[in-house]
């Protein structure tokens, strides 16, 4: 089959970018959206043209490193399916594809399709754990956890950090992101005694990364590629809300954003 | 040189814990003052550099993904052993040890070994304190499977995500240190060099991959956690970007480089379906405890499997291993896959296939049950190949999974250049010639949490530091070399894409020196792998620039050393005159067609010293002594 690939292209942050179209002929239907981009750069590299930057490692739908918009769609038209997954199948001769970056102000963009997501390191970086140090362990099977708190906890914890439901959402919330982890670890028996820290923490260094409020629309969990549900929003500000009166005084602490990544590109 | 594996001595079951006691120990106040570099934030790495941050060391940490968190590792899907013996069902630290020599036909350290199986237990209460949601019974006590053939239930599990919630609890634990400001994390940033200066590893050359800056980076010591090389043959089931680049770096600097031509093949992957192909999917191995493994009996069978009859059917793994059958280790079974294939019994449109076929245990079971054990499983096949496995069986082909081999370490798992350290798949280390499955998850976790905090503790108390810098002549060598390289591949500008070069290299050792090798094939290989390395270096086209984000280049980087490697895995494979777990020659087989080991001759590591451009590398031999396990002949009759 033909497509024609509309793709966002952009040298670098501080270039403006804009769309180029490419044909591709030869599409198979069993190949991958990015194995399809694969043979595009391959065709541009022999030209001796720039081939397209995208992200992309385990190729499984399990690393997160890849995703961008396919017709306004995070991550494509299938549900549950990362672009690393999307086979070509499941589009028509002669359509036209528009492809671009997740666009959101805490995502920027380093090239073409490849964004800067350590936003979400350093939310987890300002509590989405246990701390517990190596070696401090009591026996796994010390504190019975009933199957379906497990369960619950593998749905939230099953988030691969992609970023789709910032750049789904309209507000641009890392919401569904910061809540799956909270939701994850407050759950367990494990987790309780840093419950509230960890809520007022991540909570306050996902305002301070500048994602946008949640307003309850849902477009992140429908383009989801694990599903996570919008349960974990609630729980994040049941456990906020919750925390935010029993720990006042923290409240101040928390606004001050993680530091100790390397700014990367910015130094 | 004179490999010393720093053994110890006396009953193994005390040998760590001697080990332990005899270690040097850094004073609390001074661990402050020692500076480590972990490259690599996989299982391996971040458990390390979270641990050493814990400790109260200044790690700083490498990796060349975006984040950690997407280290490969986290594509892990089946589990991770440990002999913790829930289940009753008689498992034992004696018993994993034991599995796991035997499993590695007799070709790694007993010591080495023993030590895991010890530490498998504190990994399980380690991750699940850090909330790894393992599986767990209604009553809320963890649950187990048995994997890969094993006779006891010991693998714990996390859905089909088990390297997933792993890694990011070592995620985790090190977001936590880059918190408490032990750890810095430097990601999109790429090694590209070691810097050894008087001897001892003291930094690394880095590439950053957003502004192509070219940067040094000293510490006290080194530790790679770099993954494993399974993508020199291209199309594997690693993620894309895994590559050998430190490693083979590391080497060239005189880190021996041990058994290369260990490599696993996974007998249950999503075949190829076209040129266009970038990496195989696996489908976990606890599929084959109730698929039935077959092919037509007739060659050239061409016909629907609905429309085969049983008779005509050959379920030759229940056929040729009665005892075993499905459940035979992965390197037997991906023989057997190779050689009905070859035979021109494959199935699928190009004839490299087999069935895995689950309408038995459908009938047996129910599809209600089959869907609960393996729902998602079917869910990604089908995504993939667009049938419905519920109906159809499901074709699948081996493909490269796990590579033994890496660099040599000892049992401080120190390479041979003092203060380099390799963790997880980049060491050779504990698998022999055969990995079990769910045991590459327990040695990288082993590596990192409970052995190197200390092993490099015992080696910064035993060594002064003088100060270094990027002044050293050795570190603006390393830094002028790093920038040749760069500026020569960008200026060949040749007609062929890496990626061109890089699946021929693949085709030539998936050939050669994959699932069954012969010594003519691979005197052959390498002469081929030369020819095509000297190609590559005048004909490659690498676009763009050095000085922004470049993926072209970044590969080409990685094609380059894949080259050096590709041959030297066919020197080590072409040398080892005998059969042994993944290492297949056809030469050296039994009448029954197994692999027949020269424990005489053979009952050794291979540890290569390069040699330098031009000349041959140099094999060192390290011996191997069983004396708890006694080697015999594998046989799953
Ligand atoms: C599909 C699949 C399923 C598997 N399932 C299982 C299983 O069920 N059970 C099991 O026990 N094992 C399993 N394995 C094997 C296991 O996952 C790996 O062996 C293990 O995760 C390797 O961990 P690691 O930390 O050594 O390396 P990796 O996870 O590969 O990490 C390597 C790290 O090094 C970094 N790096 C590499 N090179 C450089 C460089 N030059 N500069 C900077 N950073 C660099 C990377 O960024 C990354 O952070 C599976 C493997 C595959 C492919
Ligand atoms: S490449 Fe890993 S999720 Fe798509």
């Amino acid at each position: 089959m033909r497509l024609t690939l509309k793709i966002w292209r952009q040298k670098g942050a501080a270039d403006k970018g804009g769309f180029v179209r490419y044909p591709v002929d030869r599409v198979d239907g069993e190949m991958s959206m990015l194995e399809c981009l694969d043979v595009l750069n391959e065709s541009l590299i022999e030209k001796g043209e720039e081939p397209i930057a995208f992200e992309h490692d385990c190729r499984e739908g399990i690393c997160g490193s890849c995703g961008f918009m396919i017709g306004g769609v995070a991550h494509g038209p299938m549900p549950a399916t990362t672009v690393c997954q999307l086979t070509m199948r499941h589009f028509k001769d002669g359509q036209e594809l528009v492809i671009e970056p997740w666009r959101a102000a805490a995502f920027p963009v380093i090239k073409d399709l490849i964004v800067d997501r350590r936003a979400f390191d350093r939310i987890i970086a300002s509590g989405g754990y246990i701390s517990v140090s190596t070696g401090n362990a009591p026996d796994g099977n010390a504190h019975p956890v009933g199957k379906e708190m497990a369960d619950r906890a593998m749905d939230a914890a099953a988030c691969i950090g992609c970023g789709a439901c910032v750049a789904a959402c309209p507000n641009a919330s890392a919401a569904l992101f910061t809540g799956a982890k909270i939701a994850h670890l407050n759950l367990l028996p494990q987790g309780k005694p840093e419950k509230d820290r960890r809520a007022l923490r991540m909570v306050g260094q996902m305002n301070a990364e500048g994602f946008g409020n949640c307003t309850n629309i849902g477009e992140c969990t429908a383009v989801c590629p694990k599903e996570i549900p919008l349960e974990v929003i609630a729980i994040m500000n049941r456990d906020y809300l919750r925390a935010s009166v029993v720990r006042r005084e923290e409240l101040v602490a928390a606004i001050a954003p993680v530091s100790g990544w390397d700014v990367g590109g910015k130094s | 040189m004179n490999l010393d594996s720093k053994l110890p001595s006396g009953p193994i079951e005390q040998a760590w814990d001697r080990t332990r006691f005899e270690l040097k120990l850094v004073n609390p106040a001074n661990k402050r003052k020692h500076s480590i570099i972990v490259v690599g934030s996989g299982l391996a790495g971040a458990s390390a550099a979270a641990t050493l941050g814990e400790l109260g060391y200044r790690v700083e940490c490498f990796c060349f993904q975006d984040s950690p968190r997407r280290a490969h590792s986290i594509a892990a899907q089946g589990g991770i052993n440990a002999a913790k013996n829930y289940q009753n069902d008689g498992d034992s630290v004696y018993r994993l040890f034991y599995d796991t020599v035997k499993g590695g036909d007799f070709r790694a350290r007993e010591a080495n070994v023993y030590r895991l199986a010890q530490i498998s237990v504190n990994i399980i209460d380690q991750c699940v304190a850090q909330g790894v949601p393992f599986a767990r019974e209604y009553g809320g006590a963890l649950t187990n499977r048995s994997f890969g053939g094993a006779q006891v239930s010991r693998t714990f599990y996390a859905r089909g995500q088990t390297g997933q919630q792993l890694l990011l609890g070592a995620y985790q634990a090190l977001e936590r240190q880059v918190c408490a400001g032990t750890v810095t994390m430097r990601p999109r940033c790429e090694m590209l060099d070691l810097i050894v200066i008087d001897g001892r590893a003291r930094g690394i050359v880095v590439r950053n991959l957003v502004t192509g800056a070219v940067t040094t980076h000293f510490a006290d010591a080194v530790i790679l956690g770099t993954g494993g090389y399974g993508n020199v043959y291209y199309l594997s089931t690693n993620a894309k970007g895994s590559n050998a680049t430190a490693i083979w770096r590391a080497h060239k600097r005189g880190a021996l480089f041990a058994n290369p031509c260990y490599t696993q093949i996974h007998p249950t992957c999503i075949p190829v379906s076209g040129d266009y192909q970038s990496k195989l999917t696996l489908m976990s191995e606890s599929l084959r405890n109730d698929g039935r493994i077959w092919v037509p009996l007739a060659k050239g069978d061409k016909r629907s499997p609905d429309l085969i009859p049983e008779a005509e059917r050959d379920y030759y793994l229940e056929r040729r291993y009665p005892s075993f059958g499905n459940l035979v280790p992965r390197d037997v079974a991906s023989r057997n896959a190779k050689s009905v294939c070859d035979e021109g019994r494959g199935v699928g449109d190009s004839g490299l296939g087999v069935y895995l076929d689950f309408s038995n245990a459908i009938q047996r079971l129910g599809e209600g049950t089959i869907r609960e054990r393996y729902g998602n499983l079917f869910d990604m096949y089908q995504r993939i190949t667009d049938e419905n496995p519920y109906k159809v069986p499901m074709r699948i082909y081996p493909a490269i999974h796990y590579t033994m081999g890496g660099l040599w370490v000892d049992y401080h798992l120190q390479s041979t250049i003092p203060g380099l350290f390799v963790v997880g798949e980049a060491n050779f280390s504990d698998h022999g010639a055969n990995r079990l499955g769910a045991s590459a998850l327990m040695q990288g976790l082993s590596d990192g949490y409970f052995i190197a905090p200390y092993t490099v503790g015992h080696y910064l108390a035993s060594n002064k530091f003088d100060q270094v810098s990027g002044e050293n002549p050795q570190a603006r060598s390393a830094v002028e070399e790093v920038k040749q390289t760069t500026a020569k591949l960008l200026s060949i500008r040749g007609k062929r894409t890496v990626d061109s070069f890089h699946r021929e290299l693949g085709k030539l050792v998936w050939e050669y020196c994959g699932m069954s090798r012969t010594a003519e094939g691979l005197e052959l290989a390498a002469e081929r792998i030369r020819a095509l390395r000297e190609e590559f270096w005048s004909d490659v086209t690498v676009p763009g620039s050095g000085d922004d984000l470049n993926q072209s280049l970044e590969k080409a980087g990685r094609v380059a050393d894949f080259f050096e490697l590709a041959e030297l895995m066919c020197l080590d494979a072409r040398q080892r005159n005998e059969s042994c777990g993944g290492h297949f020659r056809e030469e050296f087989q039994t009448p029954e067609g197994e692999a027949q080991r020269d424990d005489e001759r053979f009952s050794y590591v291979a540890a290569w010293a390069y040699g330098g451009p031009g000349h041959s590398p140099e094999l060192h031999r390290e011996p191997l002594e069983f004396h708890y396990v006694h080697p015999s002949q594998r046989s799953y009759k």
